[in-house]
Parts: C-alpha cells; structure tokens; sequence
C-alpha cells in the first residue's frame, strides 16, 4: 500500500494512536502520581485500625484454612439417567475421510482426570447439587470381568479402542507387519495421542529400525508422535537415525550442534564445535557454526589465554609483539595492574557471550588496540565481517559508557571532498542522541549532535526534552516563529542566559518574524 | 449500542467442587496415611481446586515437590501428582529402585495431570474437557470450529456423545466455538495494551494469580494477588485501554478521600456506624487501589524506558502492510542495539506472518545479526520457527512449480521427506493481508479513534487492528456459519465447520447466546477482553476455555533453542 506524502503528514498528524502516549510522562504519570499521594495520605488512617488482617483478596498458599465438607460418597452404580428419544446425533464432519468405523463402547470424561473413563458411572450428588445436574463419579474397582479381558482375542481395532479407554490390553500378540501398522493407522484415526505413542513405543520394540523408519515415512502424524517421543526421552542416536533415514540431514546437523548447550567446559565446547565444522548445514549456517566457533576459541584467548605463548598464528610481523606484552584479561584485572578494570571491574567473564557483547567488550576494555591483536575492536569487526551500523553502535555506547566523548567525537568525523570535517553516522543522529543520553551524556556533549538531527519538529521535541535551549532557541529563529520563541521563553530559568537570548532575539528589528 | 439483556452465567463454581472431588477420589485410592509429592508447575493449578486442609483431611502427611533426588519421605506410602513427562517417570522409577535395593516396602501411586505437549497427547483432554461441559451444562445444540485440531477434537467428542447417554434437561450452554491457535498467530503476537493483558506482558499471571513485587507495593515485600472479578477495581479495570485506566484509578482515590472525610465533625454515634458498616470496605478499597495504582505505575515506568510508543507504531505499520521497510530496519536496529531478545524476535515474526515471509536478503541479514547480537546458538531457534512457520523466507513463485514438478519424480527418493515438509511448511503460509482486507482486520485510519467509548473490537490494540480470531467467531455467529465466508476459510486452510445437534433450541433463547469459546493452543487476555466486548454490543455472553493463557513471550519462549 502506497501513501503519497501529504498522505503520510496526514496519516501521522490525525492518527489514531495519538490518542494516547505512553511517552507523556508529565501528564499520566503525574496524574498517577496525584492518585498515589490520595491514597497514600488515608493509608495512616487505614493502618492505625488495621488490627484484623482481614484481606478478601484470595491469598494463594498452602495455609491451611477451614474448607466445605467436601461430599464424596463412592458406590457403583449403573447409569440410572434415562435416555431420551434424541434425534441423530452430532454429524460427522464430511471432509474427515471416515475410513474407519469404530465400535461402540463406554467411554466418557472423567479421563480428564485418570486418562480413564467408563460411563456407567453416573452418580448423582444430590447432597450437594441441585437434582438437574449430574455429576460423574469414577469407578472405584474394576468389573472382574475386565481382567478375562486380557487374553481374549482382539482386532487391531478392538485393541485400539480398548487402549483409547484407558483398558488392559496386549500388543504382543500382534505379529505380522500388517497388524502392526492396522494398530498404528487406527491409532492416528483416533487422533489420541497417547494410544499413537503406545503403539509406536511396541513397533519401536519390535520392528526393524529400517522397516519401522520405512512406513513412518508415508505416516506423517504417528512420524510427529515417534520424532517427539524420541526427543523428549533423549535418545539421539536413534533419532539421527531416522532422521538420516529421512534424508532430512539439516535437521540432523542442527540436533547434532545442539548438544553443544550441555558441555560446560570452554575448552571441550571449543573443540566440539569445531567437531561441528563437517556437519551437514545449509550454507548459509555452516557460517554461522563456523563463526560460532571462532568467536569461542577468540574468546578464550582473550580471557586466559597468551595468545604469543600459545604459538598460535592469528597474523604476522611485529603486532604479534604487542599480544606478547598483553597479558590475558582475567590474570589482568586479578593483578589489578591495569587502571581500566580497577574503574570499571568486569561483572562476568567474557566466555559465551553474544558476538556484539564481545564486540561491545573489546571496544571497553581494549579500544585503540592494533588491529593485529586478538581483542582489536577493528580485528573483531574484520574477522567476522560485522556491519559498518553494527560497529558504529557497538562502539558509540562503549566509548560513551566510558564518557569518552573524544572518542565518541572521533567516530563521526568524516571529510567531504573539499577536506572539510564534518559529523557523518549510519545511525540516524535521533538514535545517536538516544544511545549518549542512556548513557548520561552532560547537555554540552548532547547538544552538538542534537543539532545534527535534520528533522526540525524533532529535534526541537528532543532539545527540549534535554533541555538544551540553545538549539530550541535557534531552531525557532530560524522558523521565524515568534510566538513559538515567546512561549518558550516561561520555560527557561528567569535570568539565564537562555532567557537573555530570547529576549535579545525579541527585540531584534532585523528579524522578520512570520507571526 | 449495548445490549442490556445478556444471559447470565452458569454456575461453575460446580466445575471446582467436581475437580476438588475428583482429586479426592484419587488421593483416597491409596488409604491410610501418605505423604504427596507435587510437580511444582501443579502448585498454582492445584491450589485453585483445592488447600492443605484439604489434603490434610484426606490422610496427606507430607506435601514434597518434586525435585529429582533421593527422597527423604519415610510415609509407608507414596503418592505422586505429576505431569507426564519422562523424565519425571523416570525419577519415580528410582525413588523405586532405591526402596527396593534397601528392602524398604511402599505402596506407591501415580496421578498424572496432562498437560499440551508438542504432539497430540493433549488432544483427548480438551475432548474430555469439552465433553465434561457438555454433560453439565449441555446439550449443545450448535458447534462450529476451524482449523484441524479443532475438528479432530470436535470428532473425539463426538464418538463420547454417541456412545454415552443424555438426560433430558434444558441446555444452559447452547452454542460452542472451537478455534485452533494456528488460525491465528498474528494476535498473540501483539503487544498487549489492555490492562490485565499488559499486567500479563509485564507481570505474568499464573492461574489467576500474580506476585507484585517490591516496586509497586512500594514495601519490601512481595504479595500475591488473585486477579479476578472479586476484586472490585480489578473488575473494572481489565477490559480497559491502558490509557483509560490513570482516569479511572485517579477518580477512584477522590471518591475514597471524600469518603473518609466523611469523619470530620461526626460525632461519637455517626463515628461508630461509620466504623461498623462503611470502614471495611473502604480499607479494602484502599488496598486494591494502592495495588493497581503501583502496578500502573511500575508499567509506565518500564514502558517509557523502552520506547513502548514507537514500538506500537512500527506494530501498527506491520499490521497495516504500511512503511515496511522503515520497520525493518527499526526491528534492525533493535537487534544492534541489543534490545531485548524476545521484542525483537517478536517483532521478526510479526513482520514474517504478516508480510508471508521475509525477502530472502531480509532473512538472511536479520538472522545474521540477530545470531551476532543474542548468540549463535539461536540457530536452533531460528530452525524451531520455521517449521512452525513463523519466521519464514518468501519463497518465490518460481521455486513453487519448480518443487511441484520434481516431487512426482522424488515420492520414492530419500529427499522426499524434506520435500513433505516444504510443502507443508507452505501450506502454513500466513495470507494475512488477504485477510485482513476480507474481515476488515485494520479500521480506516483517518478518523480518530476514542477509546474512551470503543466502537469495536479494535480497542483492545488503540484501534490498530481488530483481532483475526475474535472477528471470525463474530462473523460465524452472526452468519450462523460459514456461508459467505469461504474466501477466508480458503485462506485459513480449511478445516472449518458448523453443526447442529438433535436437541431443538430456540435460537434466541438464553442459551443460544451464551457461547463457549474453546481454544486450542492458548488464548490472550487481549483476545478475552475482545470477545467480552463483543459479547456486550451483541447481547452474548462468552465463556472461554483455553488449553492455555499465552502471550507473545510464553509463545516464543516454547520455541528458544539456546537451552539445552
């Protein structure tokens, strides 16, 4: 959908989501806060009679309170409840292709809570309950009846109805391959679950892994059911198997890799992940494996290790030299030799963090590094090809975390063709803004990238907001707008410099204001 | 516009007592004294039903949680209530095991509580659960649904229906609609800005209940507060647009303020029926209001801090196919700035399901950056998203007669697994902007919206954007079907249907107007407070039941693979 301009400035200016602001902090909150002091200013009243701690909000615990006699009475009892003359029942819908036509037998709802039912229990609380409603009572003992039950003879699709009410039945009888799979197709016609992972659980058991794997492949739901089984009772080997079987080799990289979550060792995950490197990925994440496991052998590196004595080859000539002399961060800050982790102490180790909190690290810890060395922003950034954004974000919060605003100033600087400098970011300088404030920039730093952001209604919303007048100011003179100028001047200190400037701007004959 | 005559509601305090007795039953077919061991996501559920006297009344020694080590019980008798995993199972087993290596004999029982798991093992509970309903409440006399599971479900209650029997009594419930999550994945995904939704987003209320901690009750302790409509602010508040609730809750601490003014100058009588008939409520009345009025305030606090107001307009952008490219790179920039994983993940699928897909290149970029900001091992996420379909690339045109011209030729071939799955992956393509335009999902934005008097489901997102699964249930029940609607239903991949059943209800009568709402998969508050709306304006009365109370985070969460 294509908006023209004006229809955007329309779009934005009547929009319905102006209707409330969760940014409008002087008004709700205020409002909020008016509420709080209301309540707050009775509460002294409420408490000095607070002897009965008698809160009709429901607590949730396990005190024990008084309770209803709970009535319970447990007897058999055939279904007594008349049957009505009922019209057909419930339709089939018609786009279930009804393959199967299941036998009639007792089943109802209170496997809500056993997982088994029988119907014939119907029991009426008459105590309790007005004598409209019923109320279903479990069976107490099994009918004797139901234990003949197991060595009869059934079908495959008597079994399965039986398995669907909860009875005992055998599955060993079933030999031949045809039983097996009329057990399974039943199974998933029923659409119970737990009778498709019991019957799968026996096939699992007694057919050939090759056979079994065969027919789940035309069975789309039961192969659901067997993959989840298998999953959720942690047999991998099995599962790579059938997913070899499958021909889905991603998702058997992908479980592979997986088990990387559970090493704890930095030193052994590092090496099974470069285990991982030959596993069978798309290629666009077997990169991603790839930097996965550069960035935890880098990691290492910079956390304990000395890369010079460990003989590893990251680049040549004399920056090595500079890795030599650099001792490795956590004898580092335990030595307490360099000033930097005295002020700012690392709060974690840096080992399995997220590429960008190394990148964010570095940039902290070891900004200005040759780009030679392991923990070189610019060596980071190199290495696993991060984007000019990403950097620059990376480093502008690092840098004004540490308030080094030169180097924040640094970032910016680019030369136009003329050899002018000039402030140039691929973040958008309402961000940028964002990004110092977080980070409690004073006014004076704000305000010259305040000034950068080309959207004049925002910036003037933002130098207010910051309360850099300075630009506020400016802004409306060069709008002209006088009135604007006039009403900003009661927001300003009486007597400030911002207000002499207002008022030097006001009396000024040159300007020609447009209201 | 409202109607006034709604129905009323059924008693369900009866489906408590039921589940409390069925429990009951349960504990007391191990007799005699024994010591109970809980799995601790049961906790909350059970405490609902049921308390310790109750246990305690029914031979309950020792209450332990399940933590997977030696138990240190010494009860002759042993009884677990768990859900059925595993690796919980397979604990139980060597509690076991231990007993009998040592020649220590117990009698050991297990009660299983199901739970939706990522197969269909959940399916016979919600069909049991339905059927419970139907056997109080019913019968039902219509039913329509959409989406597989619904109808696999609608078939496993069928069968109970047929074989089990009938009472003559007049049906309190009459309609049902069973809808599955997979029809809509868009609304969950959406912040929340409706009260108890928000306290949801920001709080997490678990059965009902949520823990406030220190900052909004501005003490140094927590306190855990059942959110329901007993709560008299609460009630008044959690259909609300956030932005409506500071009004209410300020007007509130007036009233009460007056109220307690009401003291000055009362003499020592007036003083005594003040004290006896109006101060209970009122301290009650304080308290709440101090709650919410904390809980409103710590949401503003951690809204503001996160840019709220220009992540509901990128939100809004993505919903109204408007500015797509500004909203990628704000997602972008998100993700740069290390903002939190689960916003930008949400917003990626939301920018996914909405758009059918990322550009290739898009996918590519963001997935790079989002593994090089939050980690690599979100791979494995990345990997769980796309099969479900909610983090997808755009698959071309051409690419789709390609596969379909080669999978006649690959039935027999290894690959051809991997072929089913793109293909069904497909088949899960979201044509969200097809039906948004269809329903009428996103209201013309050139008038204003007053969500002080909501005009229609839309207020539950500002006026943005009218929630998919709660405009179809309006649509079906004002067609009685689905006539009409076939476009959508082609979209939503079918699986939709309606049914009437034998007993003859008058279709206006009460019970025709009270519908239960069944989901499947989970539904949000949001979407609650939609249907309660709808339900005023025309004249219904909704009961929802749900596998599960989701948001975006519980949604996503399921779905993280940097865990092992």
């Amino acid at each position: 959908m294509m908006r023209s301009k004006a229809d955007e400035e329309e779009y934005w200016h009547s929009s319905k989501f102006k209707a409330f602001t969760f940014e409008d902090e002087d008004d709700e909150l205020s409002r909020l806060k008016e509420s709080k002091q209301a309540v707050n200013s009775i509460r002294q009243l409420v408490e000095e009679d607070d002897d009965d701690d008698d809160d009709d909000t429901e607590k949730v615990s396990w005190s024990g309170e008084p309770v209803g006699s709970i009535s319970w009475s447990i007897k058999e009892m055939a279904g007594s409840n008349q049957k009505i003359d009922r019209e057909p029942a419930f339709p089939r819908i018609p786009t279930e292709p009804s393959t199967l036509n299941k036998s009639h037998s007792g089943l109802s709802l209170s496997s809500l809570f056993r997982g088994k039912a029988k119907s014939e229990n119907f029991q009426s609380f008459s105590d309790a309950f007005s004598d409209s409603v019923r109320i279903y009572a479990p069976e107490l003992r099994k009918p004797k009846s139901e234990y003949k039950d197991y060595v009869c003879d059934w079908s495959p699709e008597e079994t399965v109805q039986r398995l669907l009410q909860g009875k005992a039945v055998s599955l060993e009888k079933f030999r031949s391959l045809q039983d097996k799979l009329l057990l399974l197709d039943f199974a998933v016609a029923a659409h119970d679950g737990n009778v498709i992972t019991a019957v799968l659980i026996y096939l699992k058991r007694s057919l050939r892994k090759e056979v079994l794997f065969r027919e789940l492949q035309s069975r789309q739901t039961a192969l659901r059911h067997f993959i989840h089984y298998l999953t959720e009772s942690r047999e991998q080997k099995l599962l790579l198997e059938l997913l070899r079987a499958l021909g889905r080799t991603e998702d058997m990289a992908l479980l592979q890799y997986k088990e990387h979550l559970s090493i704890t060792d930095e030193n052994n995950k590092r090496d099974f992940l470069k285990s991982c490197l030959s596993l069978p990925f798309s290629a666009e994440d077997s990169a991603h494996v790839q930097d996965h496991y550069t960035l935890l052998e880098r990691q290492i590196i910079v956390e304990v290790r000395n890369p010079f004595r460990s003989g590893l080859h990251w680049s040549t000539g004399c920056l090595m030299l500079r890795s030599c002399c650099q001792a490795a961060d956590r004898q580092a800050e335990r030595g307490g030799k360099v000033e930097i982790y005295q002020r700012f102490p690392r709060k974690a180790s840096i080992l399995n963090m997220p590429l960008i909190t190394t990148l964010y690290y570095c940039c902290f810890y070891h900004y200005g590094e040759p780009e030679g060395t392991f923990s070189s922003p610019l060596n980071v950034r190199r290495t696993f090809k991060i984007s000019e954004k990403q950097y620059f974000v990376t480093a502008l919060a690092a840098r004004a975390k540490l308030k080094a605003w030169s180097d924040v100033d640094a970032l910016f600087t680019g030369r136009n063709w003329l050899g002018f400098t000039r402030k140039k970011s691929p973040l958008s300088f309402h961000r940028v803004v964002d990004v110092l404030q977080r980070n409690s920039a004073p006014t004076q730093v704000l305000q010259d990238y305040v000034a950068l952001i080309d959207d004049a209604e925002l910036r003037i919303s933002l130098a207010q907001k910051l309360k850099c007048h300075d630009i506020v100011i400016s802004t409306f003179r060069d709008m002209k707008d006088r009135q604007m100028l006039v009403a900003y001047r009661g927001k300003v200190e009486p007597g400030s410099a911002p207000e002499r400037k207002i008022d030097d701007l006001l009396n000024n004959q040159q300007i020609r204001w447009k209201n | 516009m409202a109607r006034r005559d709604t129905p009323g509601l059924p008693d369900f305090s009866l489906l408590k007592r039921l589940a409390r007795d069925q429990l009951v039953y349960l504990l007391e077919q191990l007799p005699g004294k024994k010591d109970l061991f809980i799995e601790s996501d049961l906790m909350s559920p059970l405490d609902r039903i049921a308390n310790m006297s109750t246990l305690k009344q029914h031979d309950i020694v020792k209450l332990y949680k399940v933590e997977y080590k030696a138990t240190v019980s010494l009860s002759d008798q042993l009884c677990f209530l768990i859900r059925p995993r595993i690796q919980t199972v397979k604990w139980i087993c060597d509690v076991v095991n231990a007993d009998k290596a040592v020649g220590r004999f117990r009698r050991y029982k297990i009660i299983f509580t199901p739970q939706r798991a990522g197969d269909q093992r959940w399916l016979r509970t919600v069909g049991g659960a339905l059927h419970l309903l139907h056997s109080v409440y019913g019968p039902f006399s219509k039913l329509y649904g959409i989406g597989s599971c619904s109808q696999m479900t609608y078939e496993w209650w069928r069968e109970q229906v047929e074989q089990g029997e009938q009472g003559a009594r007049p049906a309190e419930i009459g309609s049902v609609f069973l809808i599955d999550r997979d029809v809509d994945f868009v609304t969950p995904l959406c912040s929340q800005v409706v009260y108890e939704g928000l306290l949801d987003d920001i709080f997490r209320i678990k059965c009902g209940c949520v823990e406030f901690g220190p900052d909004v009750t501005s003490s140094d302790r927590s306190v855990k507060v059942m959110l329901n409509s007993q709560d008299k602010v609460f009630n008044e508040i959690r259909n609300e647009h956030f932005s409506n609730v500071f009004g209410f809750l300020s007007q509130k601490a007036r009233n009460l303020q007056t109220a307690y003014d009401k003291r000055q100058g009362m003499d020592i009588k007036q003083m005594k029926t003040f004290v006896s008939e109006e101060l209970k409520g009122l301290k009650q009345e304080h308290r709440l209001l101090s709650l919410h009025i904390g809980a409103s305030e710590s949401i503003m606090k951690k809204k503001t801090k996160q840019d709220f107001q220009e992540l509901l307009q990128r939100e809004h952008c993505l919903l109204e196919g408007f500015e797509i490219r500004e909203s990628i790179s704000f997602i972008e920039e998100h993700i740069n700035r290390q903002i939190s994983m689960m916003e930008s993940l949400r917003m990626l699928c939301l920018l996914s399901i909405t758009e059918n897909g990322l550009l290739p290149k898009d996918y590519r970029s963001l997935k790079t950056q989002y593994l090089q900001s939050y980690g690599f091992d979100h791979l494995l996420t990345f990997s769980n998203l796309r099969q479900l379909g909610l983090l997808v690339e755009q698959q071309g045109a051409e690419t789709l007669t390609v596969m379909e011209s080669k999978v006649g030729k690959l039935v027999n071939d290894k690959t051809a697994g991997k072929i089913t799955d793109a293909f069904s992956s497909l088949a899960r393509r979201s044509h969200f902007r097809a039906l948004s335009r269809k329903l009428n999902l996103v209201p013309k934005s050139d008038e204003e919206y007053d969500l002080r008097v909501p005009k229609d489901m839309a207020y539950i997102f500002s006026g943005a954007y009218v929630p998919l699964s709660c405009r179809l249930i309006e649509q079906v029940l004002e067609r009685d079907g689905w006539a009409g609607l076939e476009d959508v239903t082609r979209l939503l991949n079918g699986h939709e249907f309606a049914v009437t059943g034998g007993s003859r209800a008058e279709p206006n009568s009460d019970a025709q107007r009270l519908v239960l709402v069944l989901f499947l998969g989970g539904c949000t508050f949001s979407e609650i407070s939609a249907l309660r709306f709808l339900g005023r304006a025309k004249g219904y009365k909704f009961i929802v039941v749900t596998t599960a109370v989701t948001n975006s985070s519980r949604l996503l969460e399921a779905l993280l693979g940097n865990h092992a």
